[in-house]
């Protein structure tokens, strides 16, 4: 297992690099450059900016200077919020969307899970139904429309919660934003574990242990393990998307987090933004697959690896 | 053993009828017809699409069309302008017609008043063309003359317009602009579809039926692609291609290919094991012939529950761009444009949201009942 | 209950019903309406004695034990009254039926693949029962779990109870789930076909450690079977069901002796019967096999290294002439499937392999293509091998595309109909789908897509397998009607003795990749040496001598 884990995380390298080096040229391909703003910059001061980010070495420079600096965990400084570093961004604004992320993630898992488990063992009955159609709900409304509803409802209307906001991480300003993340989850969750545990309690084990005559609490604990294998492997590219903060949730909530970058590096074309971007989400997705295939060999004895 | 058959052979096969089976498509059919979610979300579905085809000739407004004088107008069913709405109109193109409107009657379809001027001088009867000018009034007639010209009997027909689901920020008819979103969001959701499906199922039952190093690699390329942030690939297909979306979309659907590819192989490599491919093989059936006839029909059910979930999907896609503000460009748009629009005015005008998010939400859920209907009549092991 | 002392056996009072069962029906909603499983079923189980209940496919035999038990899909109900013991279990809760079920009945089924739970250890499994209903604790429901382990004849037990169900092999599964069942000392246990996913030679061990345990329990036994040959072995009394009814109740020597019911003289006399005359001794061989040798890869991924090796056929020679059969016996997992694959060059093998004096050792894929049209092969599984979208006689003629891609639709269709007709299916049903048919039926649709290529040599593995009795017989006398009438030559792939007697010249008998006997029929019936070989006959003529004639 110990072997496997490393030569996962060597296999990675190659990964990250072919990444790496797609994501720089196609972004640099891109139409327009960081200077270009509505008004255009003199020349001179055009040239200077350009010599500072060394965009006036070739391409092929460029991209060896990046890699060079990569290589001592320098991410460059943004061009778009011109006072910071890559890793001076990352820094304030990770631990806020990872915040974030792990709450409505752990929210989920807990709700989902069990209104899966409900539903599944009430099987075509009202609770089912009424499962079901919460799931479909939460799985079709966007997130953009469920945020200001909350917002209207317990910001505006009820003055619970404040309607937007980080306020230092305050409990109040994260109850929304956690709720906002956690809905559609929720409803996959709900739902894939519901069709899991379906499939499983018609399962040859299951009948054994009922033909044995074995109370529901000892069926509950053999089918949950069978059915939580689907969920968790779905649960390690959800983690990777959540973890690294929602664009839509940090923009309408007004939270400091890294879900912005991306479109705002991409847009202002911010190339070490977009890099930085791009790096971390790709490290977050291979290592949560790790984790996924580890947590998978745990629960499940058959799957060896080598 | 004729190479060609006779007319003697043809009609003795002809004579041999033989009765049409049931295919298990056609049993699939029947089970999706008992499904009644499904079958209730096919109608409404069908109901939407069109609504979105047809509905924009039927409304009578220009999905860009702009009503100064209904901004923001909310969803009713009465018609505009409104009993309250007309006397001021009348009051402020008397004014420019230097007159003074009185004794407005409405019979409905014209409306009948008497302008007194407010100057000494007779009313110019061609400065009526400012009644048809406010869009509220048709072509205003003078019906008669008083003291000599300063009073003057005026019939004007009323333009009258129903919003029933109110009119935008902009004042144009939200009905008509929600349909019109329909097309686009339905279209995208067909279009970058069909794409993805088309690459996915190629690039999957190859990979699958190949096997070794051919699917190893081909897999390979799936999971680095995976591996790179999928809105990435979107925005920067906005930044290369502009606001086409056409284009934008089948480069979306050429990127949303991959779970389709990971399926269909998954379905191939248990389809290679089962004894109809063997017994192809052993027929000595082309690798083409075996993809052709027997794995890919074999996959089709899968992947028509997956097409049916992807579409919502896409159409998600779309909105999430539009709230983004990389869309539809104006005046075009599409739900997930009028949803954004909707939600930053959701305070004062909820209609904004409330309609165009009503459409988005009921196609995808119809989409998501018809998909979920589909898997149950594709794979009956619940009975 | 309180757990008993595993060895003493149960005082149980002779002649009393454990178990009775009146007026069961069984239903099931389906889409196309509803189903009726079973009709009005009345038997008694009497303590200590064993029942059997035969019946072919779809006679509902399972699904009656399946209603006792109270594990009917979810889809079933079932009517009637269920008795244990003079207490009604129809109809009960589940909490109610568990004070019956792994207490008073236990029940094991014919999967044993499939049926422990692959993520928990055989220990905690069997450990189970025992917390629930014999209030031990951890520590001595493991003792116990050990000590059922060692009755039921798991090597090493101590070691098994850590080990996961996939670390088994199947008849060992099947004894855990013997084990566990009889935990808590059971008045009945339900047995529904435990040995028809076992090898022959581990369904006979199963069945003498199923005797054995019942010498020294005295529970009864329900076995639900449909294989004549264990009833007669291990039955006192048999109940024969057809499409949901009790057709005949005897004693089992009674019944077998002097059946009432057509049906079951028809069940008895379903052995496959008749000889095959053997081709002339100057018969031109048709296919030469020398040395054939398969051995697999077991790679381990991407960065390779370490591969090891599987040898699933080692150094095989065989000659078959026109109009010859050679019978390929073995178990599972003896390489006779490979080999049989081997000879047709679908998977890559060492040696030589000649048909009709062509040597196939050096032909590519595409160079193949004619030569298969006259090679052909009919496999054991009559639901997988016709592709379930496809017509019946898309499926026949799709062989025709290939190697006669030149003739029309209509004559496609002419020859679709005469094949059929040729196995004796209507013609008419050529526009109709696999799923339409019975597993008979489509094993006569297989055999028909390789009869329209007119070969020279099939190779049928094991063809008969997955059918009932009866229909194995008739697809036996059709394929020696289609030899004699087409000169063709077979190698008839089998772990079924009593089939492959029927069919075959010669026997080729295979254990690990090698063949380890060889003869002609009569001589291999006559005096086997081998162990291996023995145990196979002895496993295929359980009923020999009880069936009216062989």
């Amino acid at each position: 297992m110990g072997f496997y884990v490393v030569k996962r995380l060597l296999s990675a390298i190659p990964t990250l690099f072919i990444i790496v080096t797609i994501s720089f040229f196609l972004i640099r391909l891109a139409p327009g450059g960081p200077f270009d703003l509505e008004r255009p910059l003199e020349a001179k001061v055009m040239e200077n900016l350009r010599k500072i980010y060394q965009l006036d070495k070739p391409l092929y420079e460029q991209y060896w200077l990046y890699l060079s600096a990569l290589m001592r965990g320098d991410f460059g400084p943004s061009f778009f919020f011109r006072d910071f570093t890559i890793r001076e961004l990352f820094a304030n604004g990770l631990p806020i969307s990872m915040r974030l992320g792990f709450s409505a993630l752990l929210l989920a898992l807990v709700v989902g899970g069990t209104l899966g488990v409900v539903a599944a063992f009430r099987q075509n009955q009202a609770a089912d139904y009424a499962v079901i159609g919460l799931a479909t709900f939460g799985i079709t409304v966007p997130t953009f429309v469920i945020a200001p509803v909350l917002q209207i409802v317990f910001g505006l209307t009820l003055a619970w919660l404040p309607v937007g906001g980080w306020n230092d991480g305050a409990l109040r300003n994260t109850v929304l934003p956690i709720l906002t993340l956690a809905l559609p989850q929720i409803a996959v969750i709900a739902r894939m574990m519901r069709a899991a545990m379906i499939e499983v309690l018609r399962s040859n084990p299951i009948r054994t242990l009922r033909a044995n005559g074995l109370p529901l609490s000892v069926i509950v604990r053999h089918a949950l393990r069978g059915a939580a294998l689907p969920v968790v492997s779905y649960l390690g590219p959800a983690a990777a998307a959540l973890l690294t903060g929602s664009v839509v949730v940090e923009t309408i909530f007004g939270i400091p987090g890294v879900g912005r970058y991306f479109v705002d590096g991409a847009l202002n074309r911010d190339y070490t933004l977009v890099m930085g971007t791009v790096i971390m989400i790709a490290v977050f997705v291979m290592a949560f697959n790790l984790l996924v295939d580890i947590v998978y060999a745990l629960i499940d004895p058959r799957v060896r690896y080598e | 053993m004729s190479e060609v058959s006779t007319p003697d052979t043809l009609l003795e096969a002809a004579s041999v009828a033989s009765p049409k089976g049931r295919s298990l498509w056609a049993d699939a059919r029947g089970r999706l017809a008992r499904n009644r979610a499904a079958v209730a979300s096919i109608v409404v579905l069908c109901c939407i699409a069109v609504a979105c085809l047809v509905g924009p000739y039927l409304t009578g407004h220009g999905y860009d069309q702009v009503y100064q004088n209904y901004v923001r107008v909310p969803a009713s069913f009465a018609s505009y302008p409104t009993a309250e709405q007309l006397p001021p109109a009348v009051d402020r193109i008397a004014s420019r017609i230097r007159a003074k409107a009185e004794g407005l009657t409405d019979t409905g379809p014209t409306l009948r008043l008497t302008l007194t001027s407010t100057t000494t001088r007779p009313i110019d009867e061609r400065l009526l063309v400012y009644f048809e000018r406010s869009n509220l009034f048709g072509r205003a007639v003078a019906t008669g003359k008083e003291d000599e010209g300063r009073r003057l009997l005026v019939e004007a027909p009323v333009n009258r317009h129903h919003f029933w689901f109110g009119t935008d920020s902009n004042g144009r008819d939200l009905l008509t602009r929600t349909l019109i979103a329909g097309r686009v969001s339905l279209a995208i959701g067909v279009l970058a579809t069909t794409v993805a499906i088309l690459i996915g199922v190629l690039w999957g039952s190859t990979a699958g039926y190949l096997g070794g190093r051919v699917d190893l690699v081909m897999m390979r390329v799936v999971d680095v692609l995976y591996s790179l942030p999928f809105i990435f690939f979107v925005i920067l297909l906005v930044v290369f291609f502009g606001r086409n979306f056409v284009l934008m979309f089948i480069a979306v659907g050429a990127v949303e290919w991959l779970d389709m590819a990971r399926i269909v192989r998954g379905q191939t490599l248990s389809i290679k094991r089962q004894e109809y491919v063997q017994a192809a093989e052993a027929m000595g059936v082309s690798t083409r012939g075996i993809l052709t006839r027997h794995v890919i029909p074999n996959t089709l059910g899968p992947v028509v529950v997956y097409m049916t979930l992807l579409v919502p999907k896409v159409i998600l896609l779309e909105s999430f761009l539009s709230f983004l503000g990389l869309g539809v460009q104006e005046p075009m748009t599409s739900w997930g444009v009028l949803i954004s629009e909707g939600a930053k005015s959701i305070q004062g005008s909820a209609w904004m949201l409330v309609w165009p998010s009503v459409f988005l939400t009921g196609t995808l859920f119809c989409l998501n009942f018809i998909g979920d209907g589909l898997r149950d009549a594709l794979d009956p092991k619940d009975r | 209950m309180a757990a008993a002392d595993l060895n003493a056996p149960a005082p149980q009072p002779a002649g009393v019903p454990v178990l009775a069962i009146r007026d069961l029906d069984v239903r099931f909603r389906t889409g196309d309406g509803e189903l009726r499983a079973v009709k009005g079923v009345s038997f008694d189980v009497a303590a200590g004695e064993t029942l059997a209940i035969v019946g072919e496919s779809g006679s509902g035999k399972s699904q009656t034990m399946m209603a006792v038990m109270g594990l009917l899909a979810a889809n079933g109900a079932a009517t009637g009254s269920v008795t244990v013991g003079g207490e009604e279990i129809l109809g009960l809760s589940p909490r109610q039926l568990n004070r019956f079920r792994g207490r008073r009945l236990g029940m094991i089924f014919q999967e044993p693949m499939t049926s422990l739970d692959p993520l928990y250890r055989i220990g905690d499994q069997l450990a189970e029962p025992l917390l629930a209903h014999a209030g031990m604790s951890r520590k001595e429901a493991r003792a116990r779990a050990l000590e059922l382990l060692t009755l039921v004849g798991i090597p090493r037990p101590a070691e098994r109870l850590d080990s996961y169900p996939h670390e088994l092999s199947g008849g060992q599964r099947q004894r855990v789930m013997i084990a566990m069942a009889l935990a808590n000392r059971p008045e009945v246990l339900i047995a529904d076909e435990p040995t028809t996913a076992l090898d022959v030679t581990i369904q006979a061990q199963v069945l003498d450690l199923l005797a054995d345990l019942k010498r020294r329990f005295g529970m009864a036994i329900v076995f639900i079977t449909h294989d004549l040959g264990i009833v007669r072995r291990i039955a006192d009394r048999v109940v024969v069901m057809k499409s949901g009814q009790i057709v005949e109740t005897g004693r089992t020597e009674e019944v077998f002796a002097a059946p009432r019911e057509a049906y079951t003289r028809m069940l008895l006399a379903a052995e496959p019967t008749g000889r095959k005359e053997p081709p002339p001794a100057d018969a031109p061989p048709v296919v030469e096999a020398r040395d054939v040798r398969v051995s697999f890869n077991l790679r381990k991924g991407w960065f390779g290294g370490g591969d090891r090796e599987l040898v699933a056929v080692d150094g095989v020679d065989l000659l078959l002439r026109r109009g010859g059969t050679i019978g390929i016996v073995g178990e599972s997992g003896s390489g006779k499937s490979t080999l049989g694959r081997a000879v047709l060059r679908l998977v890559p093998s060492s040696g030589t392999v000649r048909f009709e004096d062509r040597d196939l050792t050096s032909l590519d894929r595409s160079a193949m293509r004619p030569v298969r049209r006259r090679m052909q092969l009919v496999f054991q599984d009559p639901f997988g091998s016709l592709s379930p979208r496809m017509t019946v006689g898309e499926i026949i003629t799709e062989g025709l595309l290939v190697h006669e891609p030149a003739i029309t639709r209509a004559e496609r269709n002419r020859r679709a109909a005469q094949a059929l007709e040729e196995v004796s299916l209507d013609p008419a049903s050529r526009n109709r789908f696999p799923h339409e048919f019975s597993g008979g039926q489509r094993q006569r649709i297989a055999i028909a897509r390789t009869m329209i290529l007119k070969p020279a040599v099939v190779v049928l593995d094991e063809p008969t397998s997955a059918l009932d009795r009866s229909v194995q017989k008739e697809i036996v006398e059709l394929l020696r009607d289609l030899q004699r009438r087409h000169g063709l030559s077979y190698l008839f792939i089998s772990h079924d003795l009593a089939v492959v007697r029927a069919i075959a010249d010669e026997i080729i008998v295979m254990k690990s990749g090698k063949v380890v006997e060889r003869g002609t029929v009569d001589g291999i019936f006559r005096d086997a040496h081998e162990p291996y070989t023995q145990a196979l006959i002895a496993a295929a003529f359980l009923s020999k001598e009880a069936g009216p004639a062989a």
